[in-house]
C-alpha cells in the first residue's frame, strides 16, 4: 500500500505540474478537483480500512534525495490515521470546490499549486527521516503559500500571504534545528536512528522546545498563531477548508510524531508547557473569535481555538505517558486524535458554507447580514451541523471529542507528578471557559448570518447556489452527523492509532457498543445515536403536538413595531452588541479593547458611533519586538555593505585567524 | 644518512621561505619589497628543485622552474619598472606599525604550529613541519594584504601567499603536476589584472595608494 500511494503522489504532483497547460479552463478545473479528490478518497478510504483493520507498519527505502541516504518512508498506524482525517476531509471540499473554484475571479491560479499541497501533505506523514520530513514541510509551505496568494490582487490578501511565508520559514527553520539537535554530531536523520539517539539532556530538552515552537507556530498555537487569522480568511473558501482543515493537522502530526515517537520517553514538562499553551490558545483564540466581525477571519480564531484543545489533549497524553499510566495516555492521545478529524470536518463544511454566503451575497461582514435562513435554507440547514459541531454541542461529532477531553481531564487526580496535578484541574478551567464561550461564539456567528432580518440590500438578495456547491456541504455535513450520531465510528479510527502509539488499548467499555465508556463501565458514558433519538422524537413530538392542538399552522402579523411604522434592520442586535457583555469581561484586560463613543451633541443630525479597538498581544508584545529587532540587527549589518577591499580582507583575516584559533584549542 | 640530509635540506629551504616572508613584512621601502619578495620566490624554487630531487619527482623541477621564472623574476622586475615609470611614492605605507605587524606575525606562525603539528599527527613528520611552515607563510601573506595601504604591496601579498600554498604543494608526495599549474597560471592571470587596474587607477587618481580610492568613494578611514 505504501508503493502504491507514493505512486499516487507522483501522479498528483504531474497533474500539479500538467494543470496550468490544461485547456480549456472549465477542463483543467474539473479534472484538477477531480483528481484531487478522487486521489484523497482513495487514500482516504485505504487508510482508514488500514488503522481500523491495524495493518503490519511497512517501511521504504528509495534512492532519492541525498546520496548517502535516500529518501526513506513508513507507513504505521499513526500516519495512516492522519491520513484517513486529512484525505476524506480533501475529498469532500474537492467536491464542493468544483462548483466554487469556477466562479472565482481566477480560478486557475490556484489549480497548480493545489495537487502539490495535497502530495506534500501526504509525504510529510509518510516520512521516516528528517530530510523527507523537513523538505514535504516545506513543500506544503510553498504550495499552501501559493494557494492564498490565488487572490494576489487584493493588498491585503498580499500582505497575509507574506507574513504567512515568513512564518512557515520560521516554522521550518525551528523544524531543521530541532532535528539537528535530536540527531547530534552524529547526523543519522533517518526516524529509526532518531529514536535510538540518546543525546545530552541538554540538547533533547533543547530539540523539544524548538519542536514545539516550530509544529506549534506552523499548527497555529498562541503566541505563534499570527499568520492564521490573516491567511486562512485571505485564501479562496475551499483553500481555507483545506489550510484549516488539513494543514494543521498535518501540523499536528509532526508535534505528535516528534513528542510521541521520535524524542523518547516524556519528561515531566512536555506535557505541562503542552497543556498550558493549549489551554491559553483555546482561549484567546475562542475570545478573538467572539470579537470578529468577518465571518470567515471569525472561523480562524475558531481553529486556533481548536487547535488549542488538541494540544491540551496532546499534553494530557505526554503527563499520563510521563507518569506511566498507559490506558489514560491512550485514552488522551484518542480525544486528541479524535478531535482532529472532528475538526477536520466541522471546520472544512464551515469555511466552505462561509463560501457559499460569500459567493451568494459578496459580504463577510456579518453585521451587514441577516435573515439568510430564508433565501438560503439548505446552506443555513449545513451551516447549523457545522456551527453546532464547533460549539461542541450533542449530537454532532464535535461533542464527542471534546468530551472525551474533559474525561481525561477529570482522570488527572491519578497522576502523581505534583505539577501536572496542579496544573490540569486549572487548565481544564479554562478549557471549559473556551468551551462554553465557543458555543456563545457560534450562537453569535450564527444568529446574526442566518436569524432575523436581512441587515443589507446584498443579503436581502442572496440566492442559494445549486450544484456541486451544497452536494459538497451536504457530505461534510452529514459526516459531522454521522461521527456524532455514531462516535464509536471515529473513535475506533482515533483509538487503533492511539494504541499504535501508546501501545495500550482503551478499556473495552470505550469502543463498542452504542455506549462510550472511556473510564470502563463504571464511569460516565454517552450514546450518541440515543441522544439523538430522543432530540429528534422530541421535536418531532412538540411539532405534532403544535400540529394537534392549534391546526391552524401558520399566522402572519405585524410584529409589535415600538410605534415606529417602518423600523429598519438597523434596530435589531448587532454582532458588536452581543458579544459587548464579555468583551467587556475579558477582552479589557488581554485584548486591550477600548471602547470610544462619539454622541452628537443636540441639534447635530449625524449617526452616534461606537468604535471599538482591539489589539493581539501576540502581535504587540511578540511579533512587532522580533520584527523590530530583526530590523536593527539588519540594519546595523548594512554597514558592512560598504567597506574598503582592505577592511574585508581584515574581516576575512580576522575569521580565518578566529577558526584556527578553535581548532588549535579543541586539540 | 640522506633522509636525515633530505629532512634538513627541506626544513631549511621552508625556514628560507618564510624568512623571506618577514623580510618582506619589514621593509620600509617599496623596492626593498619587491627585492624581499624576489627572494622569497627564489626560495621556494629552491625548496621545489630540492623536494623534486629528493622526491624523484622531475614534474616538481617544472613548478621551480615557473616559480623561479615568473615569481622571481619577472614579477618583480615588472612591478619595479611600474614603480620606476609610475613614479610612486618609494615608502611602504603602513596601516599598522612595522613592529606591531612583526609581532603579529611572529603569533600567526606560533598559531600555525601550534595547529598543523597535533592535526596531523598521523602524517609524516616531514609533511607535517613542512605543512606548518606553509601555513605560516599563507598567513603571513594575509597579514602584508591586509596592513599594507599601497596597491603593489597588496600584490606582493597575495604573491606570497601564493608562494606559502606552492611550498605546501611541493612538500606533499604526489601531488599532481596539473594543480600546481593550474595555481601559477591563475597567479599569472591576477598579477595581469592587477597591472592593468594599477595604470587604470594611477590614471584616475594619480597615486596607486588605495586609501585615496577610499576617500573617493567617501568613506571614513
Amino acid at each position: 500500500m505504501l508503493t502504491l500511494t507514493l505512486l499516487g503522489l507522483l501522479f498528483l504532483l504531474i497533474l500539479g505540474i500538467a494543470a496550468p497547460f490544461l485547456r480549456p479552463e472549465r477542463l483543467a478545473l474539473r479534472a484538477v478537483h477531480g483528481g484531487v479528490g478522487g486521489f484523497a478518497l482513495a487514500f482516504g478510504i485505504a487508510a482508514s480500512v488500514r488503522v481500523v483493520a491495524g495493518g503490519e507498519v511497512t517501511e521504504l527505502e528509495l534512492p532519492l534525495g541525498l546520496p548517502w541516504m535516500g529518501a526513506h518512508f513508513r507507513l504505521d498506524d499513526l500516519a495512516a490515521f492522519f491520513m484517513a482525517a486529512i484525505n476524506l476531509a480533501t475529498a469532500m471540499v474537492m467536491v464542493f470546490a468544483d462548483g466554487y473554484a469556477a466562479r472565482q475571479p481566477e480560478p486557475a491560479r490556484a489549480l497548480a499549486p493545489l495537487p502539490v499541497f495535497l502530495a506534500a501533505c501526504n509525504l510529510v506523514l509518510l516520512a521516516n527521516d528528517a530530510f523527507v520530513f523537513v523538505l514535504a514541510w516545506e513543500l506544503m509551505s510553498i504550495a499552501s503559500w501559493l494557494l492564498v496568494l490565488a487572490n494576489h490582487r487584493d493588498g491585503a490578501c498580499r500582505h497575509a500571504a507574506y507574513v504567512y511565508l515568513v512564518m512557515a520559514s520560521l516554522s521550518v527553520l525551528l523544524l531543521l534545528l530541532a532535528f539537528g539537535a535530536l540527531a547530534g554530531a552524529g547526523g543519522d536523520y533517518r526516524f529509526a536512528a532518531l529514536r535510538e539517539a540518546t543525546e545530552r539532556p541538554a540538547l533533547a530538552t533543547l530539540a523539544v522546545v524548538l519542536a514545539m515552537l516550530g509544529a506549534g507556530s506552523k499548527a497555529g498555537l498562541a503566541p505563534l498563531h499570527v499568520w492564521l487569522p490573516l491567511a486562512h480568511p485571505a485564501a479562496p473558501s475551499h483553500v481555507s477548508a483545506l489550510l484549516s482543515g488539513v494543514m494543521v493537522k498535518v501540523a499536528i502530526y509532526g508535534l505528535t510524531r516528534f513528542l510521541f515517537d521520535l524524542a523518547g520517553a516524556p519528561s515531566w514538562w512536555w506535557g505541562v508547557a503542552l497543556i498550558v499553551v493549549g489551554a491559553s490558545s483555546a482561549l484567546l483564540g475562542i475570545l478573538y473569535a467572539l470579537m470578529q466581525r468577518d465571518l470567515k477571519r471569525l472561523l480562524a480564531y475558531s481553529t486556533i481555538e481548536n487547535v488549542g484543545i488538541i494540544a491540551f489533549a496532546l499534553g494530557l497524553s505526554l503527563s499520563f505517558r510521563a507518569n506511566e499510566l498507559f490506558d489514560l495516555s491512550a485514552l488522551a492521545l484518542a480525544a486528541a486524535l479524535a478531535h482532529v478529524l472532528n475538526h477536520a470536518f466541522f471546520k472544512s463544511l464551515l469555511f466552505c458554507g462561509a463560501g457559499v454566503i460569500l459567493e451568494a451575497t459578496r459580504l463577510r461582514d456579518i453585521e451587514h447580514m441577516g435573515g439568510l435562513v430564508r433565501r438560503m435554507p439548505y446552506t443555513s440547514l449545513f451551516m447549523l451541523m457545522g456551527a453546532l459541531a464547533a460549539a461542541g454541542l450533542p449530537p454532532l461529532n464535535g461533542f464527542v471529542s471534546k468530551w472525551l477531553v474533559f474525561q481525561s481531564v477529570f482522570a488527572s487526580s491519578s497522576l502523581t507528578d505534583n505539577l501536572p496535578r496542579l496544573v490540569v484541574p486549572l487548565m481544564g478551567a479554562v478549557l471549559a471557559l473556551a468551551a462554553a464561550l465557543s458555543a456563545a461564539g457560534f450562537v453569535r456567528a450564527f444568529g446574526l448570518t442566518f436569524l432575523g432580518r436581512p441587515r443589507s440590500e446584498a443579503a436581502a438578495k442572496a440566492v442559494e447556489p445549486g450544484g456541486a456547491m451544497p452536494t459538497g456541504l451536504a457530505l461534510l455535513a452529514g459526516i459531522c452527523l454521522l461521527l456524532g450520531v455514531v462516535p464509536v465510528l471515529g473513535l475506533a479510527l482515533a483509538e487503533s492509532a492511539a494504541h499504535g502509539v501508546i501501545g495500550v488499548a482503551l478499556p473495552v467499555g470505550a469502543v463498542g457498543g452504542i455506549f462510550l465508556a472511556p473510564l470502563g463501565t463504571g464511569g460516565a458514558a454517552y450514546a450518541g445515536l440515543l441522544v439523538f433519538l430522543v432530540v429528534l422524537g422530541l421535536a418531532l413530538g412538540t411539532r405534532a403536538l403544535l400540529g394537534r392542538l392549534w391546526p391552524e399552522r401558520r399566522r402572519r402579523a405585524a410584529a409589535w413595531d415600538c410605534g415606529f411604522p417602518d423600523p429598519s434592520p438597523a434596530t435589531q442586535y448587532t454582532a458588536s452588541g452581543f458579544s459587548q457583555p464579555l468583551r467587556r469581561v475579558f477582552a479589557t484586560s488581554v485584548f486591550r479593547a477600548r471602547e470610544t463613543v462619539d454622541m452628537p451633541p443636540p441639534g447635530d443630525e449625524r449617526p452616534a458611533r461606537l468604535e471599538v479597538r482591539l489589539v493581539d498581544p501576540a502581535w504587540d508584545w511578540g511579533v512587532e519586538p522580533l520584527r523590530r529587532a530583526v530590523e536593527a540587527v539588519t540594519l546595523g549589518l548594512n554597514a558592512l555593505q560598504f567597506l574598503s577591499i582592505r577592511r574585508y580582507l581584515s574581516l576575512m583575516f580576522g575569521a580565518l585567524v578566529v577558526l584556527l584559533l578553535v581548532v588549535a584549542a579543541q586539540q | 644518512m640522506f633522509a636525515t640530509l633530505a629532512y634538513d635540506l627541506s626544513h631549511m629551504t621552508g625556514a628560507m621561505v618564510l624568512l623571506a616572508g618577514f623580510a618582506v613584512l619589514y621593509q620600509r621601502r617599496l623596492l626593498g619589497v619587491l627585492r624581499a619578495f624576489a627572494c622569497q620566490a627564489v626560495a621556494v624554487a629552491v625548496a621545489a628543485a630540492w623536494q623534486a630531487y629528493s622526491q624523484e619527482a622531475p614534474h616538481l623541477y617544472v613548478t621551480a622552474a615557473i616559480a623561479l621564472l615568473l615569481k622571481g623574476i619577472a614579477a618583480p622586475v615588472a612591478l619595479d619598472r611600474i614603480v620606476r615609470r609610475l613614479d610612486i611614492h618609494r615608502t611602504v605605507e603602513t596601516a599598522v606599525g612595522i613592529g606591531a605587524t612583526m609581532l603579529a606575525g611572529v603569533g600567526l606562525v606560533v598559531l600555525a604550529v601550534l595547529l598543523v603539528l597535533p592535526v596531523t599527527i598521523s602524517s609524516a613528520a616531514l609533511t607535517r613541519e613542512t605543512l606548518a611552515v606553509a601555513l605560516s607563510v599563507v598567513l603571513i601573506g594575509f597579514l602584508i594584504m591586509i596592513t599594507r595601504r599601497n596597491a603593489i604591496t597588496q600584490v606582493v601579498g597575495f604573491m606570497s601567499l601564493e608562494n606559502g600554498l606552492v611550498l605546501a604543494a611541493v612538500g606533499v608526495k604526489g601531488m599532481p603536476l596539473v594543480v600546481e599549474m593550474s595555481v601559477a597560471f591563475s597567479l599569472l592571470i591576477a598579477f595581469i589584472l592587477f597591472g592593468i587596474f594599477f595604470f587604470r587607477i594611477r590614471e584616475l587618481f594619480d597615486t596607486l595608494d588605495l586609501q585615496s580610492i577610499e576617500s573617493f568613494r567617501g568613506e571614513r578611514r
